[in-house]
């Protein structure tokens, strides 16, 4: 085989590692917008903020001594917490204007986070450590950390959690029925606000763990909800919105795509091949991978 | 008094970037979070123009024809969004317009031949204030002779009801994409009055947040109204600036405090201020 060939396809093999592991933090982080627009139709713009959040309340808990575990426990708990109160405050009461109203609120939720987020923890980039110490394995030309596979492992351990929390609980069950119709499962007898704070609080939750993961790829900061959130939404529209499987194989198309891109031709363009796959998507099936589609009634 | 020319210069700017939002947000009712792309996309293609292939003419020609480049380039680009992209609706269209936003600045920025990640500088001086308020004015009469047209009710109906206005016998996709064609190019002549006013472009100056600026300037003053726009571009332009005079606290939290607004408009007033009426100078004795 042609020399050059070899290395090229060990190149590849290498992205694509990478970009599993980039995309299974994409995907925790899609998990959350998939969960709430599934539930309340609503494109959770200050999501990425909850991740930054919850981050952040980890960096500052591992200040102050805290175990790993702990920080964790400490950013996901904000952050859910943070979510909750959002939505108690702005979210609900603005449900029934619309959905335009709720996206705008949504955004200016987000912004206000972003300022806030400067503000209050300062501009600087902080960095997170990785949560285990890195080990850095060899197969043949390709590196492959202890660290990817951990988180590769906790993203497929989430998955499984939500996968067997909305199947097999009885509160899994009730989020299913207020996601497949709101009035009819309230005359049901279900807490359907109880029920979508609840989602909030997990898919803040789950971002929350997202952004203390990302520790070993880049440095936290107020603006990083943003950039991270789109990314994530668009994931969570590739697969399919709603769908909580689709979030996943969204978030790993996406993280493989960058990596193969900014590996084999331009680094700078990383940011953008995300907004080019949702496009191509939204052109071939709106509804995304795994959607169906929904005809609209009169 | 230069400060207060420039604040002046960029009101000005900022009720022509209203309007043309409101004509593809407020009138059309399609949602559109990109729409900084197509003011730098204007913006640079003029800049691109008048710096290296300039005509041997007087300024105000060239000014002139640097228009017309920002309008084509920002309308183009408002085609090459809008037919694939209007086919999506709501929140769909809003994510994908923000992508594509995105793509322009991504594009500028490592186009080496603007400046890329420099900025663009050099660009002439051709425009002053009576350029950009002319400008501003012939969008104004323009956006109110709309409001009153059949093409103008046609994009407003669809708004309202878009099966209804199917079935009425309105063409969906062709009226949308003109809307989005026409909003389009006039945020590409505010570019490039803009550009031509500033003399430098910088690729951070068309980020989201742009996009989102512009946005709560036609909320604040209500989607559909002409007037509304043009208030609430003043407002929005003028209230930072008059915070940073206030000092201290509130002048550190300014950019909290937009956001805020929004949130509380939202709640207390989805419509905007004025909703979809116009303000005007005699106001008619309500029957009881």
């Amino acid at each position: 085989m042609n020399q050059n060939l070899t290395f090229f396809l060990w190149d590849c093999l290498q992205y694509l590692i990478n970009g599993i592991a980039q995309g299974s933090l994409y995907a925790l982080v899609a998990l959350g917008y998939t969960m709430v627009y599934g539930i309340i139709r609503l494109v959770n713009f200050a999501h990425g903020e909850f991740l930054m959040i919850g981050a952040m309340c980890g960096f500052y808990a591992l200040k102050f001594s805290l175990p790993m575990g702990a920080a964790i426990l400490v950013a996901m708990l904000s952050s859910g917490i943070i979510a909750v109160v959002v939505e108690r405050i702005v979210y609900r009461p603005i449900r029934a204007s619309g959905r335009i109203p709720a996206l705008i609120t949504a955004i200016g939720t987000s912004l206000f986070f972003q300022y806030f987020g400067q503000l209050t923890f300062g501009a600087d980039p902080k960095t997170i450590p990785p949560f285990i110490a890195e080990k850095i394995f060899n197969l043949g030309e390709v590196n492959v950390s202890n660290v990817q596979i951990a988180i590769f492992g906790i993203t497929f351990f989430v998955l499984i959690f939500l996968w067997w929390l909305t199947h097999f609980t009885k509160v899994g069950k009730a989020m299913r029925a207020t996601s497949f119709n709101l009035a009819a499962a309230e005359l049901m007898g279900i807490d359907t606000n109880k029920i979508i704070s609840f989602t909030f609080f997990l898919g803040a939750a789950i971002a929350g763990l997202g952004g203390m993961l990302m520790g070993y790829t880049m440095s936290i900061e107020p603006m990083m909800g943003m950039n991270l959130g789109t990314k994530a939404f668009v994931a969570a529209v590739v697969g399919g919105i709603g769908i909580i499987p689709g979030a996943a194989l969204g978030g790993f198309i996406i993280g493989i795509a960058e990596n193969l891109v900014a590996g084999l031709y331009k680094s700078s363009f990383r940011d953008g091949v995300s907004f080019f796959i949702l496009i191509i998507i939204l052109l071939v099936k709106p509804s995304g991978i795994l959607g169906k589609n929904i005809k609209e009634k009169v | 008094m230069d400060y207060y020319l420039q604040i002046l210069l960029i009101v000005g700017i900022f009720i022509t970037l209203t309007l043309s939002l409101n004509l593809i947000n407020g009138f059309c009712g399609q949602f559109s979070l990109g729409h900084a792309g197509f003011w730098g996309a204007g913006a640079y293609a003029s800049a691109l123009y008048s710096v290296y292939y300039a005509l041997p003419m007087t300024n105000s020609l060239n000014m002139l024809l640097a228009l017309i480049v920002g309008f084509i380039a920002a309308a183009l680009c408002g085609l090459l969004i809008g037919v694939p992209c209007l086919r999506l609706k709501g929140d769909y269209l809003a994510i994908a317009t923000l992508g594509f936003g995105e793509i322009v600045r991504i594009t500028i920025t490592m186009t080496e031949k603007v400046g890329g990640p420099r900025g663009f500088i050099n660009i002439p001086h051709w425009a002053n204030i009576y350029w950009v308020y002319t400008i501003a004015l012939i969008t104004i009469f323009f956006m109110f002779n709309l409001k009153r047209s059949a093409f103008g009710r046609a994009i407003i109906s669809i708004r309202e009801d878009e099966i209804a206005a199917e079935n009425m016998g309105v063409n969906l996709f062709k009226s949308k994409l003109f809307s989005f064609i026409i909003g389009a190019g006039i945020a590409g002549m505010a570019g490039a009055l803009f550009a031509h006013t500033q003399q430098f472009l910088h690729p951070s100056n068309f980020n989201f947040m742009w996009s989102v600026i512009i946005l709560v300037m036609v909320i604040l003053g209500g989607q559909g109204s002409v007037t509304g726009s043009v208030i609430g571009a003043i407002v929005l332009t003028i209230l930072p600036e008059f915070l940073r005079f206030v000092g201290g606290t509130i002048s550190e939290w300014r950019m909290t405090i937009f956001p805020i607004l929004l949130i509380v408009l939202m709640m207390s007033r989805p419509e905007g201020l004025f909703g979809a009426q116009e303000l005007r100078w005699r106001f008619k004795k309500e029957k009881a």
